[in-house]
């Protein structure tokens, strides 16, 4: 006996020891994760915040008649066709009295964003008074301007390394030490679709494409995955085909979702012939990989109500389709949502199903309806991170920013239908 | 609640299911065009009232299966590419109805390698290239094995080329001229040994990794996007060669001054007709029966042809297009407007 408890006491230190130890891994191991988790987060957050904000720059514009309106004639029409940038060039000399040649003025008019022309045109055609006279204003800066300000480190870079030449950094100089350059928030990035020039581009339009497409994915996967799991775990009975089944719901919940998209492209685009790059279509295609995710939380929710609600509801007369409508699918609604928004989520972050049937594509107008051409989320953030401008670095992160809130909007929703309304049994 | 949403759905489907006209034009195609054909088409939603065209970038060969999959609104209008349609490509459409395209050449894809007019004249070869610029290059005259690049001075390489150091100041990774620089330089030069194109055979992924990866240990120099730079740094440096596009070789002839590559120099015939080695030609393709059908198509492929747009002074040129010659600019022009059928015999020569 003695020798027995000796053995015992022996090994303790040792059994302690491995608990220490695996303690100590277990930790390390939400170390890592953590350090990881914040490691990416720290990177897209610092550079996703510089794009919700950009440049302007204050002109003192000259709405010269001789440009717009030579003939004098107030003619809306004209006035759209009149060279603004001409306008902007001109206004913008004046800021530096210094002799400009032509190569000059060409590096200074690439000050303001190409999108302003349009902008003032649309100005004096809605505000004609102001021809011949002066206004100051403030014009959206291009996007080698607006890194430049936003990346002050890069202002010590060799001239050949920088986005914008010695000369025009000198520039950028004199108009910050007159205090004609602010930031503002970046409205083009919260109400416009795609573009080639990052100042212009934005996340609105792959915000609604994605919009949509989900609300496609809900609308068909949801009515037909509860009905689906409800009947196989309430009505159907067990047998061999059943079984079947089970298993292929299982397995394809686990199937790449690259597969569904060959499949959406064969079958919606190709014999359906439903249009290409459209929400309805992005929209099934993840619907038919939401589905197994939702039979099957559909399903585990069913079984965790207790079959003493059935068999109560059974005992006092009422058919197996009352007891499973009225009593039990009630009870296991707030597990089923949790699962459908899960699905969803997952649904959103999803883009290699999108490329196949046409979603990543270069779309300016915002869409409006299920039919119109759009892109999703992740596809905008994919596009831009594969475009060579430096401004589209900032707008990427951005692009990122925006599609983590959106998960953790959902995923929160789920926890918190999850705590409020399930019943513990 | 539940009818109202399976009718609502039902009824989504069968309307989206009449291939009804659309109003927005579908482009597909080369990733080379791509960065082209989204400022044309983003100037012409702009300006034009129509709807921006969409534009998916699936590479030429894929482009141009869809393009040529059929007739109807399901399938795209017009394919960029970056090299001119095959056979059978040409008879894949036709089996599909296809019948009628109308081929529009942009512009060139054309690299220069030059350095300052004070410096040594550099006559090169792709194999000089290859040799002065890959990472890893053949240990023997047959080239099976591989060994890291031992140069530093171009007479090391071919006793006729003058006696300098080996520096090269090129665009970055990044950069499309890089990609096609190391597609077309490079990897023609690595071709030259037997030993290589065998292993393309053999292992497809391994020889482009290894013809097409650029030394990494200084000698060739990334000097970010902006080619003006490269041709300041190539005055200050007089023995150093530069890689840049064709138009900014053009603009800066009193600086600079363009190697032969292959005996040729890059001028602009020899680029047009494709005799110097390291260009290749931009095209996008209309089908025509769209062209009638789908609003838009003729203003935009205008637009495309435009001298504003493609001419000399045009803003994709300022983006990094090599213009054609006004002549073939011009023909081109025209056939956009009349949208003239292609003539596969052309490709039969």
């Amino acid at each position: 006996m003695t020798n027995n408890l000796d053995r015992v006491e022996l090994s303790l230190v040792g059994r302690k020891r491995s608990e220490r130890l695996f303690k100590f891994y277990g930790f390390l191991g939400i170390l890592i994760a953590f350090l990881f988790l914040i490691t990416i987060l720290y990177s897209v957050i610092s550079q996703g915040q510089k794009a919700f904000f950009t440049t302007f720059i204050k002109v003192n514009i000259f709405f010269d008649s001789e440009i717009i309106d030579p003939q004098n004639q107030r003619n809306d029409e004209d006035i759209r066709y009149a060279n603004f940038n001409k306008i902007i060039t001109e206004s913008l000399k004046k800021k530096f009295p210094e002799n400009l040649n032509k190569n000059d003025s060409k590096e200074l008019s690439s000050f303001i964003s190409s999108s302003e022309a349009d902008y003032l045109s649309e100005f004096v055609v809605k505000n004609k008074d102001y021809i011949g006279k002066y206004k100051n204003m403030w014009l959206l800066a291009s996007s080698n301007i607006d890194v430049i300000v936003k990346n002050p480190e890069m202002e010590d870079l060799d001239e050949e390394d920088r986005l914008i030449s010695d000369k025009q950094l000198g520039w950028l100089n004199q108009i910050r030490l007159n205090k004609e350059l602010k930031k503002e928030l970046n409205k083009n990035f919260f109400t416009k679709a795609d573009s080639t020039e990052p100042e212009q581009a934005g996340i609105w339009g792959s915000l609604v494409g994605s919009f949509l497409t989900l609300l496609i994915t809900l609308i068909l996967s949801f009515p037909v995955a509860v009905a689906a799991g409800v009947f196989l775990e309430e009505l159907a009975p067990k047998n061999k085909f059943t079984e079947f089944l089970e298993v292929n719901i299982n397995n394809l919940a686990a199937v790449p979702s690259i597969i569904f998209g060959l499949l959406g492209l064969a079958i919606f685009l190709n014999i359906m012939h439903l249009p290409r790059s459209a929400p309805i279509v992005g929209g099934m295609v993840l619907a038919l990989m939401t589905l197994p995710t939702i039979i099957i939380a559909t399903r585990s929710s069913l079984k965790s109500v207790p079959p003493s609600i059935r068999e109560a509801a059974i005992g006092l007369g009422a058919t197996r389709f009352q007891s499973v409508v009225d009593h039990v699918l009630p009870l296991a609604i707030p597990g089923i949502m949790t699962g459908t928004i899960i699905g969803m989520s997952r649904a959103l972050g999803e883009s290699a199903p999108l490329l196949m049937i046409g979603m990543v594509a270069f779309i300016v107008d915002v869409p409006t309806t299920f039919l119109d051409s759009s892109t999703a989320l992740p596809v905008q953030i994919y596009l831009w991170k594969s475009t060579a401008a430096r401004g589209f670095v900032e707008l990427t992160a951005a692009g990122v920013i925006v599609l983590l809130v959106f998960l953790i909007l959902m995923n929160g929703l789920a926890v918190f239908i999850r705590q409020k309304f399930e019943k513990k049994w | 609640m539940k009818k109202k949403i399976i009718t609502f759905t039902a009824l989504a489907l069968m309307l989206s299911n009449q291939s009804e006209a659309r109003d927005q034009i579908k482009i597909v195609g080369s990733s080379t065009v791509y960065p082209f054909a989204t400022v044309v088409a983003e100037r012409f939603g702009k300006t034009s009232g129509f709807k921006t065209p969409v534009i998916e970038s699936t590479g030429s060969g894929g482009g141009l299966k869809l393009f040529c999959k059929g007739l109807g609104t399901q399938h795209p209008d017009i394919t960029n590419a970056s090299r001119r349609i095959k056979m059978k490509e040409v008879k894949n459409c036709e089996k599909n109805g296809v019948k009628d395209i109308t081929e529009i050449k942009i512009g060139y894809d054309g690299i220069a390698i030059a350095n300052a007019k004070s410096g040594p004249t550099f006559d090169l070869t792709l194999r000089d290239l290859y040799l002065a610029l890959a990472k890893e290059i053949p240990a023997d005259a047959e080239g099976d094995e591989v060994k890291a690049n031992p140069f530093k001075m171009w007479n090391e390489i071919n006793p006729k080329l003058p006696a300098k150091p080996i520096v090269v100041i090129g665009p970055p990774p990044t950069s499309g001229t890089r990609d096609a620089f190391n597609e077309l330089a490079i990897e023609k030069g690595c071709k030259t040994f037997p030993g290589r194109n065998a292993l393309k055979k053999k292992d497809k992924q391994l020889y482009k990794s290894q013809c097409r990866a650029i030394r990494e240990d200084g000698l060739y120099v990334e000097a970010g996007e902006n080619d003006n730079l490269i041709i300041e740094k190539l005055v200050a440096n007089p023995d150093a060669l530069g890689v840049f596009g064709y138009s900014f070789l053009d603009q800066n002839k009193d600086k600079v001054k363009a190697s032969k590559v292959d005996n040729v120099f890059p001028e602009f015939e020899a680029i047009s007709s494709g005799e110097y080695p390291v260009s290749r030609s931009l095209f996008f393709y209309v089908k025509n029966a769209h062209a009638s059908v789908i609003p838009g198509v003729k203003q935009y492929v205008r637009e495309f042809t435009s001298s504003k747009s493609i001419g000399n002074e045009g803003y994709l040129i300022s983006k990094g297009l090599i213009p054609l010659p006004k002549s073939e600019r011009a023909k081109f022009e025209k056939d956009g407007k009349t949208l003239a059928k292609f003539d596969e015999n052309l490709l039969k020569k």
